[in-house]
């Protein structure tokens, strides 16, 4: 191979008067950027190796260590920024296709920015959560239209239904995606918060069919680590169908994270790549989903929610719709700036429409068919904080799916490298020298934390809009005002401007 | 044994019946005049022996593991969907995805088969899922497969082709025995064709002695033939697709 073209991202800093050559950064990156030279007897660095994960910084003893962009600046350019071109080259060098992981980090509008939430002044008490009950337990499932009983006056058992303490759940991550220690800290901390986390498409670990009373089970086209007894273990189960990183596309987990544990999870040989195609290939319509959707309700005797999760495109109200005609209990909308273990970045970057839209759009179409009683909605791709959250639920959202956000709470500090395998803080890593740096007790404590905190937050948001039960604000759109947003845009949202 | 008369009854309430029997202890079932009924079988994990006359509808025996299901006629699409393990016999053909993502256990057909069949099948260590087809195969005939065993036997053919186009494609684990010749332009880059030796002769022997059993054919006279065998060339086929 030729000399390679392209130029380093990021520029490894060393403050050599504090530096005190004790090789922690050397041990701790996985991307072999630091190494001691010792006929210098110093500390050095590989630029070009390193992903900014801020491993080193965090841990380095004398703090001498910082990292910034690259200082380089190609000749200014709108079109052809230093991005595409570096793309390029990696491009023109091995002639693949160019893959990232997490969300969408491209600077397009983000409406819950554009989106202002309501609070009472005089007319309207507002409610002091710390005083008074503020009720966030959320069902998910089928509602009836109306309750029917017996010959002897006795209801008629209700649909499965779903029981959350507070209005958040872990989205899908797969074990193979991520780290047996960070499934490990998910499921604690969902089993400890009263909520629930979701598997993903790679399996069941062995050692997490304890918390399954709070564990999403999902069933994707490789169908990996799907049988019976798993079914079973799911408190719900899960159809996925598309990914807001990735609409319309598949995913392959690269033959590095694919070791013994997963291998045996998963079904498939050492070291090979997991394969899930795009299509379920038993799946092409409508009444092809049903059948899907109630193979799994016979498979576990209608005891559980099914649950379809799509990605959002253009038509996907429509789609909705027709989802919940095909029986399932729960949609899951994941919006295009979702993230993921890994997905082409033109693909992330560039296919599907914002989540906020997308769920103006359905919880509107669901409601005009008559239909939204009878699914639940589940939104997702992104939920930066616990204002996005109140946002959701007023736009007509159930609950919503984070998964970054629990990420960033175990650790995660953003780099897009989890395809490589070599996630230094033990989360998207296989490596049991890497996985083992994650503690799943602190991972357990920190996620728990992040939803305490974002719960207590939503009661203080709600209390001041004088609204005292999550449930009063669902579908509540009247507790919502635009702002930079033109006429089409709010009227997709079905809220008005701010000042009306 | 336990014997229900499924005409006209509804698939929900048939499955229910059955279901209930299973969980009164009840380890043999005979379904008369069935006619469409979806998702029989599907779930089960005890031994149960369950016997049917007529047709079955859409994912029977799917996610079951450990019923054995004898079907006098024909099956539809779909049926030994991710199964995990246990035993399907058909006396007759079955429809498309047979055996989608299955894990264990073995399948039985004595006719032929239509699209997508034993696609993604898995496979670990000794778990080793087989599907065995006495007649063709339509298009993409073990796409995706990851473990297991396909054998199709191409039997009581005339002019047809024992197998459609796309065969193994994207393969990355598991063999498909194919007893006649298979034309390159059939099957998927991701697919390596040799015929099949001592080793693997003997292979398909033991897998097919139940299968000739059940069907009352002359084990010889099926191995008398030539076999191809199919394995991926890469456990990684699109190892090389990413710029990193």
């Amino acid at each position: 191979m030729s000399l390679s073209l392209k130029n380093p991202e990021f520029l490894i800093e060393r403050n050599y008067d504090r530096c005190i050559n004790c090789q922690v950064c050397e041990r701790q990156c996985a991307n072999d950027s630091h190494y001691y030279d010792e006929e210098m007897d110093k500390m050095l660095s590989k630029d070009e190796n390193c992903v900014n994960c801020q491993r080193c910084v965090t841990l380095c003893p004398a703090n001498a260590l910082s990292i910034r962009q690259y200082p380089l600046e190609y000749r200014k350019n709108s079109n052809w920024t230093g991005e595409m071109i570096n793309n390029i080259y990696k491009q023109a060098e091995s002639g693949g296709v160019l893959l990232t992981g997490m969300g969408n980090p491209t600077p397009k509008k983000i409406y819950w920015d554009h989106i202002l939430l309501n609070a009472s002044q005089v007319t309207n008490p507002s409610i002091d959560p710390l005083r008074e009950p503020m009720e966030l337990k959320t069902f998910l499932g089928r509602k009836p239209g109306k309750l029917e009983f017996d010959e002897n006056g006795n209801p008629f058992p209700l649909p499965p239904q779903l029981e959350l303490d507070t209005p958040i759940m872990f989205s899908a991550m797969s074990f193979g995606s991520i780290s047996i220690n960070a499934c490990r800290s998910l499921a604690r901390a969902a089993t400890a918060s009263g909520i629930m986390y979701n598997t993903g498409e790679g399996g069941l670990h062995q050692d997490l069919y304890q918390y399954k009373e709070n564990t999403i089970v999902q069933v994707a086209s490789g169908r990996f680590g799907v049988h019976q007894e798993y079914l079973e273990a799911g408190a719900a189960i899960e159809i996925k169908i598309g990914q807001g990183a990735k609409p319309g596309i598949g995913g392959h987990l690269p033959g590095e994270k694919v070791g013994d544990e997963v291998s045996r999870t998963r079904m498939i040989p050492l070291g090979t790549d997991a394969l899930s195609p795009a299509p379920h290939h038993d799946i092409y319509s409508i009444e092809d989903l049903r059948q899907l959707i109630y193979a799994l309700k016979e498979a576990t005797d209608y005891t559980k929610p099914v649950s379809v999760k799509i990605s959002a495109v253009h038509n996907v109200a429509a789609i909705a719709t027709g989802i919940a005609t095909a029986g399932a209990d729960i949609i899951s909308i994941d919006g295009y700036r979702g993230g993921t273990g890994a997905a082409p970045t033109l693909i992330r970057d560039n296919v599907g429409i914002p989540i906020e839209l997308a769920l103006a759009a359905v919880d509107e179409r669901l409601r005009r068919e008559g239909l939204r009683d009878q699914v639940s909605l589940v939104i997702g791709g992104t939920i930066r904080n616990s204002a996005d959250i109140v946002k959701a639920i007023a736009l007509g959202a159930d609950t919503v799916y984070i998964a970054s956000a629990a990420l960033i709470a175990m650790g995660c500090h953003m780099c897009q490298k989890c395809y490589t395998g070599k996630c230094n803080w033990g989360i998207a890593t296989q490596q049991p020298d890497l996985v083992k740096r994650l503690n799943p007790e602190i991972g357990e404590e920190r996620l728990k934390n992040l939803i305490r905190g974002w719960s207590l937050e939503i009661k203080e948001m709600l209390g001041g809009m004088g609204i005292n039960a999550i449930e009063s604000l669902r579908g509540n759109r009247l507790m919502l005002r635009g702002i930079d947003l033109n006429e089409r845009e709010l009227a997709v949202l079905g809220i008005k401007h701010a000042g009306e | 044994m336990n014997v229900i008369n499924s005409k006209g009854i509804y698939y929900r309430e048939l499955n229910k019946e059955i279901r209930k029997l299973v969980a009164r202890g009840t380890r043999e079932i005979t379904l008369e005049n069935v006619n469409g009924q979806r998702y029989i079988g599907d779930g089960i994990k005890e031994p149960v022996k369950i016997t049917i006359h007529g047709t079955p509808g859409n994912d029977m025996a799917a996610f079951a593991s450990g019923v054995e299901m004898t079907v006098y006629g024909n099956v539809q699409d779909g049926a030994a969907n991710t199964m995990g393990d246990g035993k399907l016999i058909v006396h007759g053909d079955a429809g498309d995805i047979l055996g989608y993502a299955m894990r264990g256990g073995q399948v039985y057909i004595k006719g032929s088969v239509g699209y997508r069949v034993g696609i993604h099948m898995k496979g670990y260590q000794e778990k080793q899922p087989v599907i065995i087809i006495g007649g063709t195969a339509g298009d993409f005939f073990g796409e995706y497969m990851a473990g297991g065993r396909l054998i199709l036997l191409g039997l009581n053919r005339e002019k047809e082709s024992i197998v459609g186009n796309h065969l193994g494609v994207g393969m990355h684990g598991g063999i498909i025995y194919i007893r006649d010749e298979v034309e390159e332009y059939k099957v998927g880059l991701e697919v390596n064709i040799s015929e099949a030796d001592e080793e693997d002769r003997k292979e398909i022997e033991k897998l097919l002695s139940g299968y000739c059993e059940e069907f009352g054919l002359d084990l010889e006279q099926v191995m008398d033939a030539k076999f191809s065998k199919l394995i991926p060339v890469s456990s990684r086929p699109y190892g090389n697709l990413y710029a990193y």
